[in-house]
């Protein structure tokens, strides 16, 4: 197989416009037909970089070569007409036309030049779609088509529009492990047929799977490229996060200190009015982690509304320490010593166009050392922030600089510090390290052990399973609105049977009024 | 790096400022047989006599005072327009005052003022409140409302204050009740003072109170002021009513001003439209609408001396007014620059963790 080079990014250096380096000195070289995976965690630079092979972003520094020639790309248009194609992770595609016409959106060919040519959009989607493979109906609507077909139509419309480089954003995110394979054997045809894809990802085996060389990514810089026959996944990991995956803690048993937080029969419904909690009843104690898994969308959302006084589309009962929530305000729920961690840190967990200071307050500037009746005592305030800014580690230049300016990881540290400074009873973390670097990641999970060890109940709702395993007491799993299964030992469950729960396959309670629609 | 962006932030203004400038003396080029004299008029109008001085801080006063008020309501991200019709109506309320009430000179100017800011403050709590019961758009119902408190002003006039040897105008303002000139020969009053302490306690107020701050946390994100306990119900009214009530003290002390000696306001003003002017140079910051209101005066009266001299009309000013305005609410102007600089710096401080 021919490996001449045909694209080289070098030296790219992005800085978003609040001053976060999302690339620091990356280079990336591909071979012809060569599946080039993409390697590191959330938050690494992945997307940036693809961001700006694809025109979407414009680098600080770095030049890209395609083909040995030095070139700029200014727009997605620019790059689609060099041959770059890219398959969002979310896709792209007009539901209600059909798959052709979503092949030939925006290169349509014409009839005497106004109108589309829909018998020839037809033959050329078809013979797209013949050439390399694809099985695809291609008068079908989009939106009756299964999520595996969509992304062959992404595919197939990157192809169309002469794309010699393919990049994939996760492309195995959405799929079944059935799609997945199939995927897997279309990509390797494409590599055959000269074509070079870029596969991000941040499953290793998948990249051993398919990947031919793989660059690993980490803090925004890269690791170096390997190629994935040489290098173990172990060793692949170690790169992607700097050290072992697992992050362990020394953990004492659990000293519980009676029920804090009690649900009782909880049916709760999202915003449009859609039920999304069915009869939900447990309770969490003080002193101990309550890690609830799920598949997103399972109610977990509702849940933590619920409980923190967001919604109060809810029947059943919430004892907040043997008192009902439903009629307390937010503030009430929170001056009974309740800490939330939010889902979205930016929607929810800051302003970001105020500063470090008063994002830090926003849960306690009632608090009569912070104010008066009247006025704030900002030298309490801000001897107090500088206090929080060093104990949580909190990167910054001062506290008066905006929060918006600061990166994912501090500006969470700066969430956890506001909300941990009450000296919560009971804390409810949803997503809490989400996105965020590993340095972060450990340490807001260690708080997190610290309060629990003294005595504050935790509920942590975490889509990373290794979150979950390592600092839950008890594990819940979320399906369909209510718990399909509760494991008090968590040592000895495994990946494969949380994964059953989470899928439905298992269900410890499927009397529980649980509808299956 | 805050303060290199704020740098940055005063220097985009002065930059919006100057290419504002820029077109509207090309503008005046093409237009006027005597562009140059018309320029020179404009800029130096303002500082050819006494009174043409003084004019200028006349004009500054009501625009202090709505822009203070609709900055405390667009703090609180209250985009709308009450400002105006609570003017209106304050400026009514203190025609009333003054022609009925009979009260003595010194107090009567004052219960004036304060019954003026309280129409002002019910005024604009309507939109407020229409918004928390109805969810109605806070920007539409003022603009609409405002009709009301202009053609209910008209029929107040119409029906109880009118001079009939007049016609549309109330009888002359009793002497008791009118705010005295400061300095012989301009009409600059103690209004001034009312104004720029108004501008003072609205920082005050904004930056440093505990309502202040729940204002600017609801108006910078109003999901997390919810999530952090803060009643939005409860800043919602404050904004509206604090906002109203000072934009109605403004129209109180303009009417009671030496510039008026009778009720005579048949259409709005626009001093509720300037301060959306005034609030976008002064950032939402009340602290900095004395400026921003010495500007706009500025420029007004300067050209308004350009008209009465040259061929070039007044409504040059608001060419410039609306290019300035738009240039400093695109954001995408002189982003490039922006990050450029911003880039310069992360990098540097890269460099420095290295040296670490």
């Amino acid at each position: 197989m021919a490996k001449e080079t045909v694209l080289e990014m070098q030296h790219i250096m992005k800085i978003y416009s609040n001053g976060v380096v999302a690339n620091e000195d990356v280079s990336l070289e591909l071979k012809k037909g060569e599946i080039h995976a993409l390697l590191g965690e959330n938050g690494a630079g992945k997307s940036t970089l693809m961001k700006v092979l694809f025109g979407i972003e414009s680098p600080d520094q770095g030049k890209i070569l395609l083909n040995g020639k030095e070139t700029t790309i200014r727009s997605p248009q620019d790059a689609i007409a060099k041959g770059i194609g890219m398959v969002h992770q979310h896709f792209m595609l007009l539901p209600s036309l059909t798959v052709a016409e979503n092949i030939i959106l925006g290169v349509e060919p014409r009839k005497s030049k106004l109108f589309i040519d829909m018998k020839q959009a037809i033959r050329s989607a078809k013979e797209i779609a013949d050439k390399y493979n694809f099985d695809i109906d291609v008068t079908a609507k989009v939106e009756e088509i299964p999520v595996g077909i969509k992304q062959k139509v992404e595919i197939l419309k990157a192809l169309y529009r002469g794309a010699d480089i393919l990049i994939l954003d996760e492309p195995t995110a959405v799929l079944t492990p059935q799609e997945t394979e199939e995927l897997f054997v279309q990509l390797e045809k494409l590599r055959d047929n000269g074509h070079t894809v870029i596969f991000i990802s941040h499953k290793l085996d998948e990249i051993k799977r398919i990947c031919d060389r793989a660059t690993i990514m980490r803090n925004g810089k890269s690791m170096g490229t390997y190629s994935v026959n040489e290098i173990s996944t172990n060793d692949m990991s170690k790169l992607m996060v700097g050290r072992e995956v697992v992050l362990s803690f020394e953990k004492q048993a659990p000293t519980l200190q009676g029920v804090m937080l009690e649900v009782k029969h909880l049916n709760a419904y999202n915003t449009q009015g859609v039920q999304k909690i069915r009869d939900l009843s447990f309770e969490v104690q003080g002193g101990e982690i309550l890690g609830i898994a799920g598949v997103e969308g399972n109610g977990q959302t509702e849940l933590v509304d619920a409980i923190t006084g967001l919604s109060r589309k809810y029947s059943g009962e919430i004892l907040l320490k043997g008192t009902d929530i439903r009629r307390e305000s937010i503030k009430a729920i929170r001056e009974q010593k309740l800490a939330h961690i939010p889902e979205d840190r930016m929607a929810s967990g800051c302003a970001a166009h105020l500063n470090i200071q008063e994002n830090m307050f926003a849960n306690q500037y009632t608090d009569a050392r912070y104010s008066g009746k009247f006025m704030l005592r900002s030298r309490a305030i801000q001897s107090r922030c500088d206090e929080l800014i060093r104990e949580y580690l909190v990167k910054c230049k001062s506290q008066k600089q905006e929060v918006g300016m600061l990166s994912g990881g501090n500006i969470q540290k700066v969430i956890v510090a506001r909300e941990f400074s009450t000296g919560p009873d009971v804390i409810i973390a949803n997503q809490p390290t989400r996105g965020i670097d590993v340095g972060a990641t450990e340490f807001i999970r260690r708080k997190l052990l610290e309060f629990r060890d003294a005595g504050c109940a935790v509920i942590l709702v975490s889509a990373d399973l290794n979150e979950i395993f390592s600092l839950s007491d008890r594990l819940a799993v979320m399906y369909k609105g209510n718990f399909s299964g509760i494991f008090t030992d968590v040592a000895h469950v495994t990946e494969e049977e949380l994964g059953q729960y989470m899928l439905g396959l298992k269900n410890d309670f499927a009397n529980g009024g649980v509808s299956h629609e | 790096m805050n303060s290199s962006v704020k740098r940055f932030e005063v220097f985009r203004m002065f930059f919006a400022i100057v290419i504002a400038l820029l077109i509207s003396f090309g503008i005046i080029f093409l237009v006027s047989e005597q562009p140059l004299t018309a320029i020179y008029t404009l800029i130096t109008g303002p500082f050819k006599s006494k009174r043409n001085f003084a004019n200028v801080i006349e004009a500054m006063i009501p625009l202090i005072f709505t822009g203070t008020g609709v900055c405390i309501m667009f703090s609180a991200n209250q985009i709308n327009l009450a400002g105006e019709g609570a003017f209106h109506l304050g400026g009514l309320v203190a025609a009333v005052v003054a022609l009925q009430f009979g009260l003595p000179a010194g107090v009567s100017p004052v219960v004036a003022i304060l019954l003026s800011g309280l129409a002002g403050a019910v005024f604009t709590a309507i939109p407020a409140i229409l918004k928390i019961k109805t969810n109605a758009s806070v920007l539409v119902s003022s603009l609409m409302l405002n009709y009301i408190a202009l053609w209910f002003a008209m029929f107040v006039l119409m029906h109880f204050i009118c001079d009939p040897s007049i016609g549309s105008a109330s009888y002359l303002i009793p002497e008791a009740s009118t705010l005295p000139t400061l300095i012989d020969r301009t009409r600059i009053h103690p209004g001034l003072f009312v104004a720029l302490a108004a501008a003072i306690l609205g920082y005050i107020f904004l930056f440093k109170s505990r309502i202040g701050y729940e204002l600017r946390l609801t108006g910078q994100n109003e999901g997390f002021a919810r999530y952090s306990g803060v009643s939005i119900v409860k800043v919602v009214l404050i904004s509206q009513l604090l906002g109203g009530f000072i934009a109605g003290v403004g129209g109180g002390v303009e009417l009671l001003s030496p510039i008026y000696t009778r009720f005579s306001w048949t259409s709005l003003l626009g001093y509720g439209w300037d301060a959306i002017i005034i609030c976008t140079l002064a950032k939402n910051n009340p602290l900095y609408t004395p400026l921003a209101a010495l500007f706009l005066a500025y420029l007004r009266t300067g050209a308004s001396i350009m008209a009465r001299y040259t061929d070039v009309t007044l409504e040059i000013v608001q060419i410039t007014q609306g290019i300035i305005i738009l240039l400093v609410v695109a954001e995408q102007f002189l982003s490039g620059y922006k990050h450029k600089m911003i880039a310069k710096e992360a990098m540097a401080s890269l460099k420095e963790e290295e040296v670490q």
